[in-house]
């Protein structure tokens, strides 16, 4: 009955288990499955869990490996309620953070509500509300905020073109009920559903949520779809255009100033790397990491291949 | 093969990630035997705790995964072991009523037998019983390994500790179809070639029951 | 130890008594997925494990057909028709009723095999069609197990329901998901609390029923 076919596919099966292990147990980048700490002396570049973050850890980690650390990466951890603990447990080294997302997430630890209307401003904050032995390098001009994007069909129902704001669309909506879709912690921040609805007056009742994802692809998928009515997607994402999306401006600056920069832990990084990093930011500009996002989610380039094209473009690595 | 080669945000190599699936998943399920069969013994030795026993571990499959996980990261931190334990606790949950069942399906003529030939107990366990039982035992160590292969995907979810899992994760964060099917697609083919492997150990530690064409 | 603390946390926060995210929308979401999905599973499993019971052929097949149910990753096919087809309800659907259908499958069939030979020769012998000796012989024999069969079919959806939430469906699995991206434990803890409770009350249910659908004569000890 059974047994020819079993006696068939017994040999290959287990060979190829047998296989299988036996290559586990040589190449898993990852050592031994069950230990958890990092070896003193190297450092560990780590990342949100979204596309844009994966790629500045590469940009940042490679330009370190340059000048001769040794780099190791986490990446693709979780969102930042996960990972600012790990830099502060000295669990990551560093990792790529907005300045005004960072704060807006201090603010919420501390209990406080910093205004963010300037740069200057809010990298003075920060570096006030850090725990100590964290800080962030120099900021590049490059930002990249969350927006508030209105699917195709949400936009013409309402008569809103490019340029109109949260404000006029509150207003427009009167009460309506909304879908609006983002990742599970925009619902919690002031950077998202509560800013809308502190800031601008978005009531709780209109709301119907989406747990999606951080501007990544369900997201985008669930915009272009009209599935959600709204949505958070990054200003450096490709899709808002590709899909007729519209973005409003957020003139109550609920999303603040997002430069991108480094946050670190600074025991582990010498003076080497902290120049190297700022050097990086230096350089790094809005439209070149809106080229570098294009490759990566659009192209589906691998990031760490195009992270070290710009670094040598920029003479960085 | 190009289709095996990995983007570099994976970390691994698919044999790496197939290597660690397997350590993991199938080292909790050992483990989870290791554990289960004194358990087992005694719920069948002492009739009265089988019943709290099997309240025990129904309420511990009933709690998803996720949650295991997530609420021991504070505990062990985010590393595999984080992942090792509840699968551990999913495949005892499965192999403790498997041995017990297993243990109690011995006929009781088969246990006089042995008695009357002269028998010690350790002897009449190791000779008699245990073969005897191993084919239920074999049976529901299938559904335990098998079930921990699949579950273990689940730990990409809290910082890609989930083996082959992570391709889904990260396939769907890079929007990158190519990486969930493969990930799919290899643990439905590891599962399943557990599944076959086993079933090869139960028909070559059973000869008697070939005999009889006996179910699968 | 701190999990108890996450709970009464959980319990007391307001955002949980009202709006889109309260218990009680939660919970009907997971039931509504629950129930749906196992009404499907066994619908699509009962008919071939009855055939394949009462014949006594087809051993290899519910076998195979058991394995493949039991070694496809649910999360995986989640996220597979996620992107494939969009976030509708049928994506929801799918791994649940596929993990449904195994045990369904498998008790079903070795309940309908596993009635007493006699019974059913008895019943030939007293002139009943084949439908009525499956109808009245074989299923009400059979109910012990075909409700076991339900039962952890049951179980196994009401638990694995919570991982719908990673693709942005609700239910008990929200919690879990958004308290893991929130940072959130008390949310985690108070989730899997409540997907406990509700499985531990599905096998009440299915004790219920138990009691009253299985014939006196059939009941274990």
């Amino acid at each position: 009955m059974t047994t020819p076919l079993l006696r068939r596919l017994a040999a290959p099966a287990a060979a190829l288990l047998a296989a299988a292990a036996l290559a586990g147990c040589s190449s898993s980048n990852s050592g031994n499955p069950l230990a958890g700490s990092q070896p003193t002396g190297s450092i560990v570049v780590g990342s949100d869990n979204f596309a844009e973050s994966v790629l500045l850890a590469d940009v940042y980690g490679q330009a370190l490996a340059a000048k001769g650390y040794k780099v190791s990466y986490k990446l693709d951890i979780g969102s930042r309620e996960v990972t600012y603990g790990l830099v502060k447990s000295g669990s990551i080294t560093l990792k790529p953070e907005y300045n005004g997302a960072l704060l807006s997430y201090l603010d919420t630890l501390r209990k406080k509500n910093t205004p963010q209307t300037s740069a200057s401003e809010v990298d003075a904050a920060v570096a006030q509300e850090l725990d100590p032995g964290l800080e962030v390098l120099n900021p590049s001009t490059a930002q990249d905020n969350d927006t508030l994007t209105l699917s195709k069909s949400e936009a013409s129902a309402l008569h809103l073109t490019q340029g109109a704001t949260i404000s006029r669309f509150i207003t427009a909506l009167n009460g309506q009920p909304i879908t609006i879709g983002s990742s599970p912690e925009f619902q919690t921040r002031y950077q998202g559903l509560l800013g809308l609805e502190q800031a601008y007056g978005l009531k709780d009742s209109q709301i119907t949520y989406k747990s999606l994802d951080a501007g990544g692809p369900l997201t985008e998928a669930a915009l272009t779809s009209g599935q959600v009515q709204a949505g958070d997607l990054f200003t450096t994402d490709p899709t808002i255009k590709q899909g007729g999306l519209l973005t409003l401006v957020d003139n109550k600056g609920i999303f603040g100033v997002q430069d991108v920069l480094p946050l670190v832990s600074k025991k582990n990084l010498g003076s080497a790397g902290v120049d190297a990093l700022n050097a990086v930011d230096a350089k790094l500009t809005s439209a070149g990491l809106l080229d570098m996002d294009t490759k990566v989610q659009v192209d589906k380039d691998d990031p760490a291949t195009v992270a070290k094209q710009w670094l040598s473009s920029e003479g960085l690595g | 093969m190009s289709v095996f080669n990995l983007p570099s945000y994976v970390q691994s190599s698919f044999l790496g990630l197939v290597g660690i699936q397997l350590e993991v998943a199938l080292g909790a399920c050992a483990l989870g035997l290791l554990l289960a069969l004194p358990i087992g013994q005694l719920c069948t030795r002492l009739p009265w705790t089988y019943p709290p026993v099997l309240g025990l571990v129904t309420i511990i499959y009933s709690i998803p995964s996720i949650a295991l996980f997530v609420v021991l990261i504070d505990y062990t931190g985010a590393t595999y072991t984080t992942v090792f334990i509840p699968l551990t606790l999913y495949s005892l949950a499965i192999l403790v009523p498997g041995v017990a069942d297993a243990i109690r399906a011995v006929p009781p003529e088969v246990i006089d037998a042995a008695d009357g030939m002269g028998y010690g107990r350790m002897r009449r366990y190791v000779a008699v019983e245990l073969p005897v039982a191993l084919p239920p035992l074999i049976a529901s160590v299938r559904v335990a390994a098998v079930s921990s292969i699949s579950l273990m995907s689940v730990g990409a979810l809290i910082g890609n500790y989930g083996g082959l899992g992570d391709l889904l994760i990260l396939g769907l964060h890079f929007f990158d179809q190519r990486l969930i099917w493969l990930g799919l697609i290899t643990l439905l083919v590891l599962a399943v070639g557990c599944d076959l492997l086993l079933r090869l150990l139960q028909r070559l530690a059973t000869p008697w029951a070939r005999q009889r064409g006996g179910a699968a | 130890m701190n999990l108890f603390n996450y709970l009464r946390q959980f319990f007391d926060d307001p955002t949980y008594r009202h709006g889109y995210d309260d218990i009680a929308a939660r919970l009907g979401q997971h039931c509504e997925y629950s129930l749906v999905a196992l009404v499907i599973a066994a619908a699509i499993a009962f008919p071939p494990a009855v055939a394949t019971g009462h014949t006594g052929r087809g051993q290899g097949l519910v076998s195979a057909v058991a394995v493949l149910g039991r070694s496809l990753p649910s999360l995986g096919l989640l996220i597979l028709l996620a992107v494939h087809l969009g976030l509708n309800f049928a994506v929801a659907m799918i791994p649940l009723v596929v993990i449904g259908i195994p045990p369904v499958l498998l008790y079903t069939h070795e309940g309908i095999q596993g009635v007493d030979r006699a019974a059913v020769d008895a019943a030939k012998g007293m002139g009943m069609s084949t439908s009525q000796v499956v109808l009245r012989v074989e299923l009400p024999a059979a109910l012990p197990l075909i409700l076991a069969g339900l039962r952890v079919s049951a179980v196994q959806i009401v638990a694995t329901a919570s991982l719908a939430a990673v693709v942005s469906f609700g239910g008990f699995g929200r919690y879990i998901v958004d308290g893991l991206y929130q940072y959130d434990y008390a949310q985690v803890v108070g989730g899997a609390f409540l997907i406990a409770v509700l499985c531990l009350f599905t096998l009440f249910v299915f004790w219920l029923l138990g009691r009253v659908a299985v014939s006196p004569g059939l009941r274990r000890r």
